[in-house]
C-alpha cells in the first residue's frame, strides 16, 4: 500500500463524492511524499499554529520554515529524506496558512515571533533551522534577534535581490501607484466576507501552476489534498483569503542585505537560477557580495524557485553533507 | 455620543459620533495607546457638521485580535472601514493618528477632504530605518486596551520620508484640493520634515485648518 495514502494527516477527504475520493487517492499517491508523523498545535500569543513532524522523535531537531503562499505539507517530498537520515523535522503552518488558524493580523513581526513559539516547544537546545523564500527571509530575522538559539542556517532561494519579491510581506513601493492603494484597500474592505473559489482537485492544482509553472501537476494535484478542504461545493485551498501576495508597507533590500552580512551563524544559501513568478530573481553575483564570510553558496542553475521540490534528493543531500 | 460597530476584516471596529447634525463629516484619529476622546476636542468646535471617531484595531472599544501583528497600513485600512461608512471626510489625526491620515489622504484622495496633523503619542514611529531584529513579547496578561502588541508593534514601525511624500504626492495630485495635507505639528520627526517640504502641504493651526477644510465643503 501506497505510503502517503497509509496515512491521510490532514482533515479526512469527505467520501461521499466517490470520484473525489478517487481523485483524492489518485492525487495522494506521488511517489516519496509522506505526510507528516505527527501532528500538535503550539499556541503563539493566543493563536493556533498546527505544527508537523517527520522522523523519530528522538531524532537530532530541526525547523523548516515554509515560503509564502505554501504551507508545513509543500515539505511532504523533502522533509522525509531528512527524517530518514535520523533528523527530527518539525514544521509549522504559518498564521493563515494551511491548519493554522486565520489571524486578524499579519506581519512579518508576528511571524518572526509565532516561529520563536515554535522554537520554544522544541527546546532549548540550539538547532539548525532550514527555511525557503519567505521562511527564509523571517529566519534571518529570528536568528538575529536569538543567535544562540539557532546552531545552523539553510536557506533555499530565500535571499532578496535588487528585484521586488513577490512574496514578502512588505513591498518596496516607493512608486506608490494609486489603483494599487485602491486595491489593497478594496481587498481589504472585502476581504473579511471572502472565501476561495471552489474547485475541482484538478482544476486547484491548475490554477495553482500558473505561479507555480516549473511544478508537475502531479504534485500540485498532491497539494490540494493537503493544502486544501473539501466542502460540499468542492475543494478550496485552506489559506485565508485575506492575504494576497505581497501588500504596502516601507521595505528596502538594503535592509535585508545588512542583516544577511551580519549573519551571526553558518549559513548555506541556495539558489535556484531559473526566474519564475514565485521566486525572488536572486543570482550568485548578486547575493555573494552580501553573503557573510561564514556562508557557503550552491547555486542550481536548471532549478528555478521550488528547489527542494524540483531536485528533492540534491538538495537533501548538500543540506545533510552541511549538517554533518 | 452614540457607537457604530464596523466589522472590518476579522476585528470589530468602534466609530463613535460625538456630534450629530448635518454638513460635512470630520473624523477623529486618535494617537497610540489612546482612544476616541468622549466629547468634541477644543479644537474641533468650530466645525459646521458631524463629528465622528474611531478606535484603532486594539485600541478603545475596537476589538483586540490575538497575537499581534500590527502596521501602519492595517491601521489606514481602519480609517478607511470607517471613511467608507462616513462618506467623504475631513481628517484631525493625531500622533499616530496623525501619519494614518497622511496614508489615507494619499491612498483614498477623492474620499477625503483634507487632513490636519497634529501632536500626539506615538508620532515618530520607528523612525526611517529598521533597527537591530529582535522578537517584542509584550506582557499578555493586560486586563484593558490598548492591546499591548499594539503599542510595541506600533512603537517601532518604520517611516521613511520618501514613503510619507509619496503619499502627500498622490493626494495633491489626486485629490483635486490645492492644500490636501495641513501641518499642525510642533515635533517634526524625520518623515514629517520631509513632509512639510512638498508643494500641497500648508503649516498651520489646527483651528484654521479645519475653519478652511470646512469652507471648501461648504462651497461644494
Amino acid at each position: 500500500m501506497n505510503e502517503a495514502a497509509r496515512r491521510p494527516a490532514s482533515p479526512a477527504p469527505n467520501v461521499s463524492d466517490p470520484e473525489a475520493d478517487e481523485a483524492f487517492l489518485d492525487a495522494r499517491a506521488y511517489p516519496g511524499a509522506r505526510r507528516p508523523d505527527r501532528q500538535r498545535t503550539v499556541i503563539s500569543h493566543g493563536l493556533e499554529l498546527a505544527v508537523s513532524e517527520w522522523g523519530a522523535p528522538t531524532g537530532q531537531p530541526i525547523l523548516f520554515a515554509h515560503g509564502g503562499f505554501d504551507f508545513a505539507g509543500t515539505y511532504d517530498r523533502f522533509a522525509p529524506l531528512l527524517a530518514d537520515a535520523g533528523y527530527r523535522v518539525v514544521c509549522w503552518d504559518q498564521r493563515g496558512h494551511g491548519d493554522s488558524a486565520h489571524a486578524a493580523l499579519y506581519s512579518w513581526d508576528a511571524d518572526v515571533r509565532d516561529m520563536l513559539a515554535v522554537l520554544d516547544s522544541i527546546g532549548p537546545d540550539p538547532i539548525p533551522l532550514l527555511g525557503h523564500s519567505k521562511g527564509g527571509g523571517i529566519a534571518i530575522h529570528l536568528i538575529q534577534a536569538v543567535p544562540h538559539r539557532i546552531s545552523r542556517f539553510v536557506n533555499i532561494d530565500g535571499i532578496p535581490s535588487q528585484l521586488n519579491p513577490p512574496d514578502v510581506a512588505d513591498h518596496d513601493r516607493t512608486k506608490l501607484l494609486a489603483t494599487e492603494l485602491t486595491n489593497w484597500l478594496d481587498h481589504r474592505g472585502r476581504a473579511g466576507t471572502k472565501v476561495r473559489r471552489a474547485d475541482s482537485i484538478d482544476g486547484l492544482a491548475r490554477r495553482r501552476q500558473k505561479m507555480n509553472p516549473r511544478l508537475s501537476l502531479e504534485w500540485l494535484r498532491y497539494l490540494v489534498t493537503v493544502g486544501a478542504r473539501h466542502d460540499d461545493d468542492g475543494w478550496r485551498w485552506k489559506i485565508d483569503p485575506v492575504l494576497r501576495p505581497g501588500g504596502f508597507g516601507p521595505w528596502r533590500v538594503v535592509w535585508s542585505l545588512r542583516r544577511m552580512v551580519a549573519m551571526p551563524v553558518p549559513m548555506l544559501a541556495i539558489l535556484g537560477l531559473k526566474e519564475e513568478p514565485m521566486g525572488w530573481g536572486t543570482t550568485g553575483d548578486v547575493a555573494l557580495p552580501f553573503l557573510p564570510r561564514n556562508a557557503e553558496l550552491l547555486t542550481f542553475d536548471d532549478t528555478g524557485h521550488f528547489i527542494h521540490i524540483e531536485q528533492p534528493e540534491r538538495v537533501a543531500a548538500a543540506v545533510l553533507e552541511y549538517l554533518s | 455620543m452614540t457607537l457604530t460597530r464596523l466589522p472590518h476584516v476579522h476585528v470589530d471596529l468602534a466609530l463613535h459620533t460625538l456630534r450629530n447634525g448635518e454638513g460635512p463629516p470630520l473624523l477623529l484619529l486618535h494617537g497610540l495607546g489612546e482612544r476616541s476622546p468622549g466629547e468634541v476636542p477644543a479644537e474641533a468646535r468650530a466645525w459646521p457638521g458631524p463629528i465622528h471617531a474611531l478606535d484603532f484595531t486594539g485600541h478603545g472599544e475596537s476589538s483586540i485580535p490575538a497575537g499581534g501583528g500590527y502596521t501602519a497600513e492595517v491601521l489606514m485600512g481602519d480609517a478607511a472601514a470607517a471613511l467608507g461608512h462616513l462618506g467623504r471626510a475631513t481628517l484631525l489625526g493625531r500622533g499616530l493618528g496623525a501619519y494614518i491620515a497622511l496614508l489615507l489622504a494619499g491612498a483614498r484622495p477623492k474620499e477625503v477632504l483634507g487632513v490636519v496633523l497634529c501632536d500626539g503619542l506615538g508620532l515618530a514611529g520607528g523612525g526611517r530605518e529598521p533597527g537591530s531584529s529582535s522578537v517584542v513579547f509584550p506582557n499578555p496578561e493586560g486586563v484593558a486596551p490598548p492591546d499591548p502588541f499594539a503599542l510595541a508593534e506600533l512603537a517601532r514601525d518604520v517611516r521613511p520620508p520618501d514613503y510619507a511624500t509619496a503619499f502627500v504626492r498622490q493626494a495633491t495630485q489626486l485629490s483635486g484640493l490645492d492644500q490636501p495635507i495641513s501641518v499642525a505639528c510642533a515635533d517634526r520627526p524625520e518623515w514629517l520634515e520631509a513632509v512639510v517640504l512638498e508643494p500641497g502641504v500648508v503649516e498651520t493651526s489646527p483651528e484654521k485648518a479645519l475653519a478652511a477644510y470646512a469652507k471648501l465643503a461648504q462651497a461644494g
